[in-house]
This record gives structure tokens, C-alpha cells and sequence, in this order.
């Protein structure tokens, strides 16, 4: 009998030399006579392992990582194709390892188990167990059961995602659009890329839901140029699934069309707001709309459109076959279900970790992260994403929720946490959102456009030293007009990183106590 | 990659509209996946199909240009044969990002948005690989690599060298 062994073709562990790993383990078995069967899982998310090489074992799956290509001749000789666990590679059995058995796996529940392009190893996972429960309720159901599961868009946003779907259901049109917003750019966050190359299924069946539950026929996944893994792992579900009647004319056999199609974007930023992206489908430069009108109203083509991220839709499978009420459970206050943590960073473990929401920033960082990569103190983390706040260590008792990071004058955002180590230097990271903003604006609105190279030029005063006190209270006055002046998020949120570096951190722009006043 | 001959250009683009078009009709919304394709086939996007483009979409040359130059992703001149993309977003800084940038570019001997002289190598800035748990990343043609040391890229270089030496 053949031995099962798994090597992840997930991009993380390609970048890591994974497919080296799996060529050095195929001619290694050859070589000794072993008969193996080799699969290409996506990642647990485990992304410190990787590569993360797994054996099948009767005791479950047995793990080995970080595997180098150099390393596999050894762990042959230690016996890994018997699940021998001697190698000092070796992690024991994968699902005990403390970082995965903590976690909470809703929407991950698949990721790094599967054959990411079997829809059969879907299927046999729980797969379109929501679909088949989806077809035979209304969609005026369906659009309930979301809503009541209470989930908030993943994206960053957090707008409740039932509300916006019952938008699109009561807007009268021959024609109505299912999106993805699979433009993840923020620096810090990998979890859209790891549905789409290591659960790609799960997407399609939670945008088929949609499509259902509002009347679209029609959908669009819009990813990122940087992600042609994603695209092609994507490109592969979606033939699958047609030819297995889920998706085209005739969906599950009831009647009911939904078409998929990706479109890949060229490398634009501001294209993951959400009508610059409307606009880039429709073949324009990705510059934002102003709102009103809702893209539920008024979206692609000027159809009624429903456009979530992609951890949104991912989500909605197994609220549809577990129940609104199951998913409602975990949780607190008004964030409801699972975040898929991103730690990412100056961080000894980074990786994916899906947990309900309420944990706090510090257990991620240490009981989780391990501490900073470096070995050095953590100095300050961004949690959400490039227009995210920077968080001193004060703030690091802060759970998890959107209203709790709200408070501080912060955002949760999409999950993505990136941590900076005592050698940071804040005013060059400030610098740097401003920076980011002026290269990546899409130019329609003056605060955004103008504001964000001035901002750079204040800050280099700033480090310069020149008229200090003055530039500060410059920057400040830049920042609220961005803030309050902006069309979009880009312009309107760049001033987070950018204050509150400037406000945890004064010692990084060389202020002393006082200095405001006495300008 | 040397500027391919004009006609050969044109034949390539005429194909990929030929393909791209319903009925014989191309929506605007094609504009982008048919750009990936003459992108894909011919390294850039030349800057005299412009008008040509224009007429297949029925779009004025501005609304064509605009497009084109409003995407990062677009180059409008013939690539290095080798662009090695560096990270710069926060967290790949967070891990010695700015470090290994200035690392690439004395080893190479070439600047940010540059060519080497013998048009071997371009360093273009990269903001995200979506590889930020496993920082600095970087891209090296068409392939990412994760956890770039100064050591680990010299070597990912030497590899490329000997391969396309191997080649020739």
C-alpha cells in the first residue's frame, strides 16, 4: 500500500521552495522503492512551518516543517514515509499543534486538508452542503439566514452583509451582479489569497449563494494581478464546477443560472475600493465613485450589484448548512462568527489564525506570534491593513472586536496584523503611509491626491528638524482635512497610521513634551 | 527582451481582438483582459497599437491611453529580461525589506524604475506579495521567494545566471 504524503502548492510554501520539496521526496521514495502517493494540499496556515510537509498516518496525519529540500533524505532515513516521528523536523500529529488546535475553523475548515482542485475531496469535506440547502429555500430566506447569522463584511468595512444583500433583492432589475473584491493589497494580509489557492470552492459556492439569494446570474471575482496562483487555481474550480452543473444555466439542476467569471486586475491599490473596482471591470481607469448611488442600487453596468470580499462569501456556505444561529454563537457584542486572523510581520510565527472574535491583541502577539521574529521587543503593530492605526503596547489588551478597536481611534479592519520590532523608526513609517497614498491615489479628490504629497513633504521637515513645532501642527491640519475631506477610505484613512505614530510614538518625529505649544 | 518587429506586433494584437470580440463587437470591458493579453504575448504594450485599439473598442485614443497608464501593472516600453520585484510594503519593512533593497541594487548595479545597461535587469518596487507572514519577499520574474536574506537572493541570482547561461 502506497504511503499518502502532502506537500502544500499553496504560494506561501511555492515561495519557500515547496515544489523543490516535493520533486526531492518523489525521486527520495523512487530511489528506496517506496510506493507514495504525493498530494498538493493548499496550507493549514501554519505559514512559520512551511513548507509543511504531512504523512498519513492511522493515528491522523503526522507533520514535519520547516522542510528544506536538503532535509528529506534524512527524514527518509528517520522513517517519515512510516509517520516516524524521530526527525527533529518533526511537529507530531498536525492537528495538535497547539497554534491550529486553538483555533476555530468555520470558514478554514478545509484549507491545507484538501486537494484544493478535487471537488470531490470538496464534497467530501462538507462542500455545497450550503448550496444544496440554499436552492430550496427563497432567497428572501437566504438573505435572512445571512443576516441573522450576523455577519459583517470582511473586507475591512464591516458593513452587516445580509443588509446590503437585501438591498440588492428588493431593487427591480432584469440584471444584477454577484462581485468579489479579491484585491487584496494591504500589506499584512494573505487570507483571500489562501481561500482562493487552498479552498477555491468555497468562494464559488458562497458567491452561487448570493446570486440565489438576490436573483444575480451573473459574477465577477476580481483579483489581483499579483496573485496568479489564485487566478489559475480560480480559472481550474470554476470549469470543475460548470462541468459538474454547480455553476452555468441550470445550477444544481433547479432551474436557476449563475455564471463565473475572474477578471484580473494590474496592479492598482485603489482598485480594492470597492467602485474604483466596479470601474476596472468595466474596462476604466479604477477611479472611485462618488456614493450615492449604492453599487447595491446602481453598481456594475449601473445594475444592482452585491460586491463583498472574498472571506464574506467564503463564509456564507457554512452558515447556510450549519444554521445562522451556529455561526451567531461565536463571538461578542456586535462582531459575530470567526476573523481570520493574518499575524504577519517582525513575528517568530506568523500565519492564519481563524478564532471568534473577543481574543486579545496581546494573546495573538505572544501566546500565538511566539514575540517579534528578531527576538527584539515589540515596539508598535498595524492592525488593519496600510490604513490601519499603529497600536503601542497600551492598547495591546484590546479584544478583538470592531467597536472595542473603534474606540481607540483604530480599525480592525480585515484582520491583518503586522508587527514592528524596538528598531522601527514611526516617522518613517509615517512618511511612508503618506507616500503610499500619493503613489496609489486615484486622483479624483483633492485630499487625497494633493494632501498626501504634502504630507510627505511635512513629515521630512518634521525629521529635519526645520520649524518643527509649526510642521506638526501642519501635518495635524493636513490630516483632518483628509480625514473629513477625502471621497474614499485611501484618502479619508491615511491619516490613521500617520497620527497615531505621531501621537504614541512623538519621540520618533524628535518632539519633546511641550512642543505643540510652544509653536 | 528586444522590441518586436511592428508587423509582428500587429498581427499578435489583430489576433488577440479577433479572439476577444462577440459577434465581432468588443465591449469596454474587455479593454483590460485583451491589454493582459498583448502584455503577455509581447512584454509591454506598444505605444503605437494605441490607435488601433481605440478603433477596435470604439473609444476615443485619451480613453485608451488612460487606461493604459493608469495601471501600475502596463509598461509601455519593451521589459529587462529579468525584473526583479522588491517588496516595499510595511511588513516585508518590518524584516529588513528597505536592507535587501539596497542589497538588489548594489548587486545588480541597478536603481528603482531602472535597467541595467545591457538590459539584463529591472528593480521595480512591489507593494505586497501577500507573502507578509513569511517577510521579505520578493519576485524575481514570474516566481516569489519568501524569507530573502542578502545571502538567499545572491544565491537565487547565481542559479538564474547559470540557467540562462546553460540555455544559450
Amino acid at each position: 500500500m502506497s504511503v499518502r504524503i502532502h506537500v502544500p502548492a499553496d504560494s506561501a510554501a511555492l515561495a519557500l521552495g515547496a515544489d523543490d520539496v516535493a520533486a526531492a521526496i518523489a525521486r527520495e521514495a523512487e530511489r528506496r522503492g517506496i510506493a507514495i502517493d504525493l498530494v498538493r494540499n493548499g496550507t493549514r496556515g501554519l505559514l512559520y512551518l512551511e513548507p509543511l510537509v504531512e504523512v498519513d498516518t492511522p493515528e491522523g496525519r503526522i507533520g514535519f516543517g520547516t522542510v528544506d529540500e536538503s532535509d528529506v533524505a534524512a527524514l527518509f532515513d528517520a522513517g517519515l514515509h512510516q509517520g516516524e516521528s524521530t526527525h527533529h523536523l518533526a511537529l507530531g500529529p498536525v492537528e495538535q499543534i497547539p497554534y491550529l488546535a486553538k483555533q476555530t475553523r468555520l470558514t478554514f475548515a478545509r484549507c491545507g486538508i484538501t486537494d484544493p482542485l478535487s471537488l470531490r475531496d470538496y464534497e467530501a469535506h462538507g462542500g455545497y452542503r450550503g448550496l444544496r440547502q440554499a436552492v430550496t429555500m427563497t432567497g428572501a430566506d437566504i438573505v435572512a439566514a445571512v443576516t441573522a447569522s450576523g455577519l459583517r463584511g470582511r473586507g475591512g468595512a464591516a458593513f452587516p452583509t445580509g443588509i446590503k444583500w437585501n438591498t440588492v433583492l428588493r431593487a427591480p432589475s432584469e440584471q444584477k451582479y454577484i462581485v468579489c473584491n479579491a484585491d487584496e493589497g494591504d500589506s499584512g494580509t494573505f487570507a483571500d489569497r489562501i481561500i482562493m489557492e487552498s479552498d477555491p470552492f468555497v468562494l464559488i459556492e458562497g458567491m452561487t449563494i448570493a446570486g440565489l439569494a438576490v436573483g444575480a446570474t451573473r459574477g465577477y471575482i476580481y483579483v489581483r494581478s499579483e496573485y496568479p496562483h489564485a487566478i489559475a487555481a480560480l480559472n481550474h474550480a470554476i470549469q470543475t464546477a460548470t462541468r459538474a452543473g454547480l455553476l452555468g444555466p441550470d445550477v444544481a439542476g433547479r432551474g436557476r443560472a449563475f455564471e463565473l467569471e475572474v477578471r484580473k486586475g494590474a496592479g492598482a491599490y485603489i482598485c480594492g475600493e470597492e467602485t474604483a473596482l466596479l470601474e476596472s471591470i468595466e474596462g476604466k481607469r479604477g477611479v472611485v465613485r462618488a456614493k450615492p448611488p449604492l453599487p447595491a442600487l446602481a453598481g456594475l453596468f449601473g445594475q444592482p450589484t452585491v460586491i463583498n470580499n472574498v472571506l464574506s462569501l467564503a463564509s456564507v456556505p457554512v452558515i447556510l448548512d450549519k444554521g445562522a444561529q451556529f455561526y451567531q454563537d461565536f463571538g461578542m457584542g456586535r462582531s459575530r462568527g470567526t476573523l481570520p486572523v493574518q499575524l504577519a510581520g517582525n513575528i517568530k510565527n506568523g500565519g492564519l489564525i481563524e478564532l471568534a472574535f473577543g481574543v486579545t491583541l496581546r494573546e495573538i502577539l505572544y501566546d500565538y506570534g511566539g514575540g517579534s521574529a528578531s527576538g527584539r521587543p515589540i515596539k508598535a503593530v498595524q492592525v488593519g491593513g496600510p490604513l490601519g492605526a499603529y497600536l503601542p503596547e497600551s492598547q495591546w489588551d484590546t479584544p478583538l472586536d470592531y467597536e472595542a478597536f473603534a474606540a481607540l481611534w483604530a480599525v480592525l479592519g480585515h484582520g491583518g496584523i503586522v508587527v514592528h520590532d524596538d528598531s522601527a523608526d514611526m516617522a518613517h513609517l509615517a512618511r511612508y503611509a503618506m507616500e503610499f497614498c500619493a503613489v496609489e491615489s486615484c486622483g479624483k479628490c483633492t485630499p487625497c491626491r494633493i494632501g498626501s504629497t504634502r504630507g510627505v513633504e511635512v513629515i521630512d521637515k518634521i525629521r529635519a528638524g526645520t520649524e518643527r513645532p509649526q510642521q506638526v501642527i501642519l501635518l495635524r491640519s493636513l490630516c483632518d482635512t483628509m480625514l473629513n475631506g477625502s471621497l474614499c477610505a485611501m484618502g479619508g484613512m491615511t491619516p490613521y497610521p500617520v497620527l497615531s505614530a505621531l501621537n504614541h510614538f512623538p519621540q520618533d518625529f524628535g518632539q519633546v513634551a511641550g512642543d505643540e505649544l510652544a509653536a | 527582451m528586444n522590441a518586436p518587429d511592428t508587423n509582428v506586433a500587429q498581427r499578435v494584437i489583430g489576433d488577440i481582438l479577433a479572439l476577444h470580440a462577440h459577434d465581432g463587437l468588443l465591449g469596454q470591458d474587455l479593454l483590460l483582459p485583451v491589454l493582459h493579453a498583448i502584455q503577455d504575448r509581447l512584454g509591454f504594450i506598444p505605444p503605437d497599437a494605441v490607435e488601433g485599439l481605440a478603433q477596435s473598442f470604439n473609444l476615443s485614443r485619451a480613453e485608451v491611453h488612460g487606461v493604459i497608464t493608469f495601471y501600475h501593472y502596463y509598461k509601455t516600453t519593451p521589459p529587462a529580461r529579468c525584473t526583479v520585484q522588491v517588496c516595499r510594503a510595511e511588513a516585508c519593512q518590518s524584516m529588513g525589506g528597505d536592507a535587501l533593497l539596497s542589497h538588489v541594487q548594489q548587486t545588480l548595479g541597478c536603481d528603482l524604475h531602472a535597467h541595467t545597461a545591457d538590459g539584463g535587469f529591472a528593480v521595480e518596487p512591489v507593494y505586497c506579495l501577500g507573502q507578509c507572514a513569511t517577510a521579505p519577499a520578493i519576485m524575481i520574474i514570474d516566481a516569489v521567494h519568501a524569507r530573502v536574506t542578502p545571502q538567499r537572493f545572491d544565491k537565487l541570482v547565481a542559479k538564474l545566471v547559470n540557467n540562462t547561461e546553460e540555455t544559450v
